[in-house]
C-alpha cells in the first residue's frame, strides 16, 4: 500500500469521525438548553471550546451566540472546524483514493457531502437542524458500517480503524474537559440540573444507553468518568479507542517504533484513580492524555506517511 | 405518447437509428418501439434516474476555466443508446486491428531501421519537424514490438452511411472508463431493455488491459506489480485513472510515489517499505514522464524513468514517443502504411486528408476554407480546430494566414456530414451529431472494445463532441439483429 494513500485514509476516516462527533455535540448541546432554565444554560460557548475553536471564531464572528456558533460548527465552509469542512476534507482525500475504496463507499460519501453542502439553509434553521445533523450522523454511521461490511480487512482498512480510533478518543477526552469543567463536583451533593449536563456528556457520545446498561440508572460525575475512560467494551472510552488502535498498528508492518506509545496510554488510562482526580487533577489527566494520543499520531506519520527513509520490502509483502 | 419517429426529421444526414421514413433500422427496431411507448412522465423518470446514478457515482470530468481554476463537472449523458449492427462491428473490429497493428510496425520501424522512409513512402522531413518524435527512443524497440499499447480511434459515419477513421489517439488516449460507466447507468435506467435486447457487454475491458499489462513485464512471475501514473486530481481524466486502477486492483500512483533505486529499477513508497515496480500504464504525458531526459520542470514525472525503461526493467504503456503517430500529418500516411507492412487494403478507410506541406495540396486548401475542416496537426480536444462552413470570414483569414506561417503543422477534410442520433430534448428527440472512439489493446494480441465511447454535440447543428466543448456522451450497443 502506497504511503500517500495510507495518509489519506487515514484522514478519511478522522474527518468522517470528526464531521459526525460534530454533529452529535451540537445535537445534544440543542438538546441541554432547551432543558436548562435560563441563566442555568452552559450555553454554546463550551462547544466552540471543544473543538478548539475559539480563535478562529473570534477572527470571524463578532458574537458569540447560537446563530453563529451552529454556522461556525456547522456550515462554515471556510471554518476548519465544521462538519461542512470535514466533509469536504473526507471527500477530497477519497477522491485521491478512490481505487482503494469500495465503490458504493464513495458513492455514498459523495452524496453525503452534496447533501451537506446543498441544505445549509436547512442546517441553520431551528427547525430544520435536527433534520439535517441527523442526516449527517446517519450518513457517517451508514458509512462506517459499509466499510466493515465491504472493505477487506487488511492495511487500507487498518489505517481507517486507526486513524478513526484516534479521532474519537480525542473527542471523548475534548467533551469530558470542557464539561467537567463547568461541572465541578463539590461537597454538598448534587447542584441542580448537574446531572442532565452529566447526561448531556454521555448523550453527545451516544453513551447513555451503555452506561445505563453497564454502570446502572444513577449518572454522576465518578461514574461517567470511569465509564468513559476505563470501559474496555464501550466503542467511544477512551480504553476500548486505544485497544483498537493498538490491534490496527499490530496488523500493520513496521510497527515496532510506536506500539510503546500506544502501551504508554494504556498504563496510563489503567491506572488513574478516577474517584479522586480533583478538577484541576482530572484536567491535567486529560491533558496528558491528550499529549499522548498526538505522539502517536506524530510517530505513525513519521513511520508511514512521510518517512525519510524506506527500506526495500520483501517481495510476498505486495 | 412524446416520442413519435414518424416526425423526426434529419434531412441531409444518415441517422444511427432511424432509417427513411422514420423507419428504425433493424437492430434499433424493439429500442425505438420501446421508446415510443413512453409517456412524458416516463421519460422524466429515466432521465432523472440516470442523472441521479451519474451524481451519486461521481462520474466527473473537470474543466479549467480561465482563471485556472478547475471545476468537477457531473458527466453529460443522453439515455437513448447508439446502436450498432453486430456484423457491421464485425468489420469496424477488424479494421481498427488491422490500422493499430501497422501503426505499431511504422513507429517501430521509425525508431529502429526506418525501412519506410528509405523506401520512399514516408517522407523523411516530417520526422524533423514532428513535435511528438523522441530522438531519446532510437534504438529501442519494446517487447511485441509494441509501443501504442492503448489507441483509441475516432470513427465517424458519412451521409452516405461510409464509416471513416478520422484521427488516432496514441498518446494517452482517454474515455474507456465512461463507455464502462454508461453502460452501468443505462442498467439501472432500462433493464427491462436489457433482459430483451441481446446488447454485447463491455465489461471485460478492464481484464483485457490487465492482461495485457501483464504481459509486458520485464520479470518473470505470476502477479506483476502494476501500476497506474497519474498526473493527479487535477487532471480532467483523473476519474478514469482511478476507475482503471480500481477495475485492475492495480495501485494508482503519482510520480512523487515512485523512485529509481538501485540497478535503476524502479519502486514505489509503500507501508511496508520500497516496492519494486514492473509495469506502468502511464496517463502523464511524454514530456513530463522524467526530468532527467525530457522537461526538467516537471514535477508530475520520476527522475530516471526513461534510464529504467531503457535497461528493460520495467514496461511502459503507451512506449514512450508511440506519440509520433498520433500526428494528423501521419494519419494521412496510415493507408499506404497497411499497404506497405501488412501487404492489404484497409478495411476502415481514412477521410480523405490534405497536407498543406504540400503546395498543391496545400493551394486547395486555401482555396476551399469555406468548405473544409482544418486541423492542427498535434492538438487534442478540439482545440485549434476550423470548421470552415461555420466560421467567420476573419477565422477563415486567421487561419489561412497560419497555414501560410506553418503548412507542416495544418492538414485539411471535407466536412464530413457527421451521422446523428436521436436524442433526448424535452420530452421530444432532436438528431444530434455523434463520433465513436473505439479502444484498441495491443500486447501480444490485439483486442478491441466491444463499440466504443459515443461522443454526441450536444448543441442543436454543432458537429464538436469533445466534452471539453460541450460535448456528452451516450450508451453504445452492439446488437445482434439477426438472432431471434
Amino acid at each position: 500500500m502506497l504511503s500517500r494513500v495510507a495518509n489519506s485514509v487515514y484522514w478519511i476516516a478522522r474527518y468522517l469521525e470528526r464531521a459526525e462527533n460534530t454533529a452529535r455535540i451540537i445535537n445534544v448541546n440543542t438538546n441541554l438548553v432547551l432543558d436548562t432554565p435560563k441563566g442555568m444554560s452552559p450555553g454554546w460557548a463550551p462547544l466552540v471550546m471543544i473543538t478548539g475553536g475559539q480563535t478562529l471564531f473570534a477572527e470571524h464572528y463578532p458574537e458569540l451566540n447560537e446563530r453563529n456558533v451552529i454556522r461556525f460548527l456547522l456550515t462554515d465552509a471556510t471554518s476548519t472546524v465544521s462538519v461542512l469542512y470535514a466533509l469536504a476534507q473526507a471527500r477530497e482525500n477519497a477522491r485521491t483514493v478512490r481505487d482503494v475504496l469500495p465503490r458504493e463507499v464513495w458513492e455514498e460519501l459523495n452524496n453525503l457531502y452534496q447533501y451537506a453542502r446543498d441544505n445549509v439553509q436547512l442546517g441553520l434553521s431551528k427547525r430544520g437542524r435536527y433534520e439535517y445533523v441527523m442526516k449527517v450522523i446517519r450518513g457517517v454511521q451508514q458509512l462506517t458500517g459499509m466499510l466493515a461490511g465491504t472493505m477487506s480487512n487488511n492495511m487500507p482498512y487498518d489505517f481507517m480503524v486507526l486513524g478513526r480510533n484516534l479521532e474519537r478518543a480525542d473527542m471523548t477526552l475534548r467533551i469530558l474537559d470542557v464539561r467537567s469543567a463547568s461541572l465541578l463536583p463539590h461537597a454538598g451533593g448534587l447542584r441542580p440540573f448537574e446531572n442532565i449536563q452529566w447526561m448531556s456528556v454521555l448523550k453527545s457520545l451516544s453513551a447513555y444507553q451503555m452506561y445505563l446498561q453497564h454502570m446502572g440508572v444513577r449518572v454522576y460525575r465518578q461514574a461517567v468518568l470511569q465509564f468513559l475512560l476505563q470501559d474496555r467494551h464501550f466503542p467511544r472510552a477512551i480504553h476500548h479507542c486505544v485497544l483498537r488502535v493498538e490491534t490496527a498498528l499490530r496488523e500493520l508492518p513496521r510497527h515496532q517504533p510506536i506500539l510503546p506509545c500506544v502501551e504508554k496510554i494504556k498504563a496510563s488510562i489503567a491506572k488513574a484513580d478516577v474517584a479522586n482526580l480533583d478538577p484541576q487533577g482530572l484536567h491535567d489527566f486529560i491533558d496528558v492524555q491528550e499529549a499522548m494520543l498526538a505522539e502517536v499520531d506524530k510517530v505513525v506519520g513519521d513511520v508511514y506517511f512521510h518517512p525519510e527513509s524506506l527500506p526495500v520490502a520483501s517481495q510476498e509483502a505486495a | 405518447m412524446a416520442i413519435r419517429w414518424s416526425q423526426y426529421r434529419n434531412k441531409g444526414f444518415r441517422d444511427e437509428l432511424i432509417g427513411p421514413r422514420g423507419r428504425p433500422w433493424p437492430a434499433a427496431d424493439h429500442v425505438a418501439r420501446y421508446l415510443r411507448s413512453l409517456k412524458d412522465s416516463e421519460i422524466d423518470e429515466r432521465r432523472t434516474a440516470a442523472d441521479l446514478a451519474i451524481r451519486a457515482m461521481g462520474v466527473t470530468f473537470t474543466v479549467y476555466n480561465q482563471d485556472g481554476g478547475a471545476i468537477d463537472r457531473a458527466w453529460p449523458f443522453d439515455i437513448i443508446p447508439r446502436i450498432i449492427e453486430k456484423k457491421e462491428w464485425s468489420r469496424i473490429e477488424e479494421g481498427l486491428k488491422q490500422r493499430v497493428q501497422a501503426l505499431n510496425l511504422f513507429i517501430d520501424d521509425i525508431y529502429n531501421e526506418q525501412r519506410i522512409i528509405r523506401d520512399g513512402i514516408f517522407p523523411a522531413e516530417l520526422l524533423e519537424t514532428s513535435t511528438n518524435y523522441r530522438p531519446q527512443c532510437r534504438h529501442i524497440s519494446p517487447r511485441f514490438k509494441v509501443w501504442a499499447h492503448i489507441c483509441g480511434s475516432d470513427l465517424v459515419r458519412d451521409k452516405d452511411g461510409t464509416l471513416y477513421v478520422l484521427e488516432d489517439n496514441l498518446r494517452v488516449p482517454s474515455g474507456v472508463s465512461y463507455m464502462m460507466e454508461n453502460r452501468l447507468v443505462m442498467k439501472r435506467v432500462f433493464p427491462e431493455l436489457f433482459e430483451q435486447v441481446s446488447i454485447e457487454p463491455v465489461d471485460n475491458y478492464p481484464s483485457q488491459l490487465y492482461d495485457m499489462l501483464a504481459s509486458l513485464s520485464p520479470r518473470p512471475g505470476d502477479s506483476p506489480e502494476i501500476v497506474v501514473l497519474t498526473p493527479g486530481i487535477y487532471n480532467s481524466a483523473y476519474f478514469e485513472h482511478a476507475y482503471l486502477a480500481q477495475q485492475m486492483g492495480a495501485e494508482l500512483v503519482q510520480g512523487s510515489d515512485l523512485v529509481v533505486g538501485e540497478g535503476d529499477k524502479v519502486y514505489m513508497r509503500a507501508v511496508e517499505g520500497l516496492r519494486q515496480v514492473d509495469v506502468i500504464y502511464r496517463r502523464v504525458d511524454d514530456l513530463f514522464l522524467d526530468p532527467e531526459a525530457f522537461n526538467p520542470e516537471s514535477t508530475l514525472g520520476v527522475p530516471g524513468l526513461m534510464r529504467a525503461w531503457k535497461a528493460g526493467h520495467v514496461a511502459l504503456a503507451n512506449a514512450p514517443g508511440a506519440g509520433m503517430a498520433d500526428d494528423k500529418v501521419v494519419y494521412a500516411f496510415v493507408p499506404k502504411m497497411i499497404r506497405y507492412y501488412l501487404d492489404a487494403d484497409p478495411i476502415v478507410d481514412n477521410v480523405p486528408t490534405y497536407l498543406c506541406m504540400n503546395p498543391d495540396e496545400r493551394s486547395y486548401v486555401l482555396a476551399n476554407l469555406d468548405q473544409l475542416v482544418v486541423k492542427p496537426a498535434n492538438e487534442s480536444g478540439g482545440y485549434g480546430m476550423l470548421v470552415g462552413p461555420h466560421a467567420s470570414v476573419q477565422e477563415r483569414a486567421k487561419m489561412a494566414r497560419q497555414i501560410r506561417r506553418n503548412p507542416r503543422n495544418y492538414v485539411a477534410q471535407p466536412t464530413l456530414s457527421l451521422s446523428t442520433t436521436p436524442t433526448l430534448v424535452g420530452h421530444g428527440v432532436e438528431p444530434r451529431h455523434v463520433d465513436l472512439r473505439p479502444f484498441i489493446l495491443s500486447g501480444k494480441t490485439i483486442q478491441t472494445t466491444t463499440g466504443g465511447l459515443t461522443r454526441v454535440a450536444l448543441k442543436k447543428g454543432s458537429l464538436v463532441v469533445n466534452s471539453s466543448q460541450g460535448g456528452g456522451s451516450k450508451d453504445t450497443w452492439i446488437v445482434d439483429a439477426e438472432e431471434k
